[in-house]
């Protein structure tokens, strides 16, 4: 009990620590170093939160394909971030009101880890037994991901493969070629013209 | 491109366990942590190492642009498949019961070629986007 | 009645502690977002936004002597509810195809405008607008005369 409120303490710590420079930073490098780290560290709190799946993607496609997404495209882009001039009152004061409504909201919801909540008893038992009982494997994430909730699976296959579609439309062969009037004509009518 | 011996070898020694241990996150899914998603970043990874080390020409030697391009379109279409197939037998969309000889088995058939499509898709999805970042200047000319 | 009440608000949120840093951490996100005027960094700000979203939800699953959602043989376990677990896989994939497409249009605003700053880009659309502007207003009087 006491060793899970620590590490859970320490984790908390360094992902605000991480949150925090990334504000003050300017330099692009940093921030994609910082970005990455967050990202890893996000994945140990998955973790100790029980949730190994999560973690497993989260460390994979968000500290190692996300950065390495960065680290491309920061080659064309400018290496330091200008200083921002202008005030950034308002900004900061919305963001404080939506932050304390938020607070204040959350005092509606139920205590972390009962396992009395509303959402631990209307449709997970079934998926559960069913898992055991009508499909026969073992990781219930799985069996919920392919089988029941098989239908979000395949709208998230067609957004990633759309995702590489337009990215491979944005940035492949970028010249845009002339409209060569003169060519067209000796092409169609010969070489005498 | 990095000429550096240690690196060039390393990377050739490390290239066939990295598609390994993704192809066992692949088919382990079922019983452990796992499944399509990761398996496809981990093969993915592999191929962006050598393209990383060895140049981009030589990572699309490898790994040519058309067979890149089939693949991400195969992923889809398999799962897309599983889903008419299983009109085709007489159920409602994406029903595995009735691909195997008993219900438990087509369950198991059917997540098992759904996630091999979502893990083609994947993979090829992020080798696709690195080397159209990695090559972009080039093609400008 | 004020300080009892008040007593009251702290005691519950010992259980609850959690969910305001996520908050917090959601917060910083969003002011990264809205606040900062380069590109890259509003990218970044999104990708922190998203990944707080998702510590928010699985911290919805958890529950207190589980374990995670994997069955074992013994019939007696708590298990973590694995259904936001379901839920984010799908949305961290998402995420990164979204982050994919938003770094690579960021690409291209760079190679036409020459930078990546929200002030340099408005002034530019603007002195274009102004140009069309002139150029139109040469045309329609040359046309009139």
């Amino acid at each position: 009990m006491i060793t899970e409120l620590i590490i859970n303490a320490f984790l908390v710590t360094l992902m605000m620590g991480i949150a925090i420079s990334l504000l003050k930073t300017r330099s692009v490098i940093f921030t994609v170093i910082l970005t990455s780290a967050y990202s890893l560290v996000a994945a140990l709190m998955f973790i100790t939160l029980d949730a190994v799946d999560v973690a497993f993607t989260e460390a994979s496609v968000g500290a190692g394909i996300s950065t390495i997404l960065f680290l491309a495209a920061m080659a064309y882009l400018p290496k330091e971030e200008e200083k921002n001039l202008n005030s950034q009152f308002l900004p900061a004061l919305s963001c404080i009101i939506l932050g304390a409504i938020l607070i204040w909201c959350s005092y509606d919801l139920p205590e972390i880890g009962l396992a009395t909540a509303p959402i631990h008893l209307h449709i997970v038992p079934d998926y559960i037994l069913g898992s055991k009982n009508d499909i026969g494997i073992p990781n219930v994430v799985t069996s919920i991901l392919a089988s029941y909730r098989g239908y979000d699976t395949f709208g998230e296959t067609v957004v990633v493969f759309t995702a590489g579609i337009a990215v491979l439309a944005l940035l492949k062969n970028t010249k845009i070629p002339k409209y060569q009037n003169k060519s067209k004509f000796k092409k169609k009518v010969g070489k005498n013209v | 491109m990095y000429k550096n011996p240690i690196l060039r070898i390393c990377t050739k020694i490390l290239f066939a366990p990295i598609i390994l241990f993704g192809l066992y996150v692949q088919f382990h899914g079922d019983f452990g942590p796992g499944g399509g998603f990761q398996a496809g970043v981990i093969v993915a990874s592999a191929f962006i190492l050598y393209s990383i080390v060895f140049g981009l020409k030589e990572g699309k030697k490898l790994l040519p642009e058309k067979i890149n391009l089939f693949l991400l379109a195969l992923g889809a279409l398999i799962y897309g498949g599983v889903g008419i197939i299983s009109i085709l037998l007489g159920e409602t969309f994406l029903s595995y019961n009735t691909l195997g000889t008993n219900p438990q088995s087509g369950q198991h058939i059917g997540i098992l070629l759904v996630e091999l499509g979502v893990g083609l898709t994947v993979s090829n999805v992020m080798i696709s986007l690195f080397n159209s970042f990695a090559g972009y200047e080039l093609d400008k000319g | 009645m004020n300080w009892i009440k008040g007593n009251k608000m702290i005691s519950s949120a010992m259980g609850i502690w959690n969910y305001w840093i996520v908050f917090i951490l959601m917060m910083i996100g969003l002011f990264i977002v809205i606040g900062r005027k380069n590109f890259l960094k509003k990218i970044v700000g999104l990708a922190i936004f998203q990944t707080s979203v998702f510590l928010l939800y699985i911290t919805f699953g958890k529950i207190t002597g589980g374990t995670a959602p994997i069955l074992t043989g013994s019939a007696s376990l708590i298990y973590s509810n694995p259904l936001p677990h379901v839920l984010i896989l799908t949305a961290i994939v998402v995420g990164v195809a979204t982050t994919a497409l938003g770094l690579a249009l960021v690409v291209r605003i760079n190679s036409i405008y020459g930078s990546i700053e929200e002030d340099d880009i408005s002034a530019q659309d603007l002195v274009d607008y102004h140009d069309q502007n002139q150029i139109f207003e040469k045309i329609n009087t040359k046309l009139n005369k």
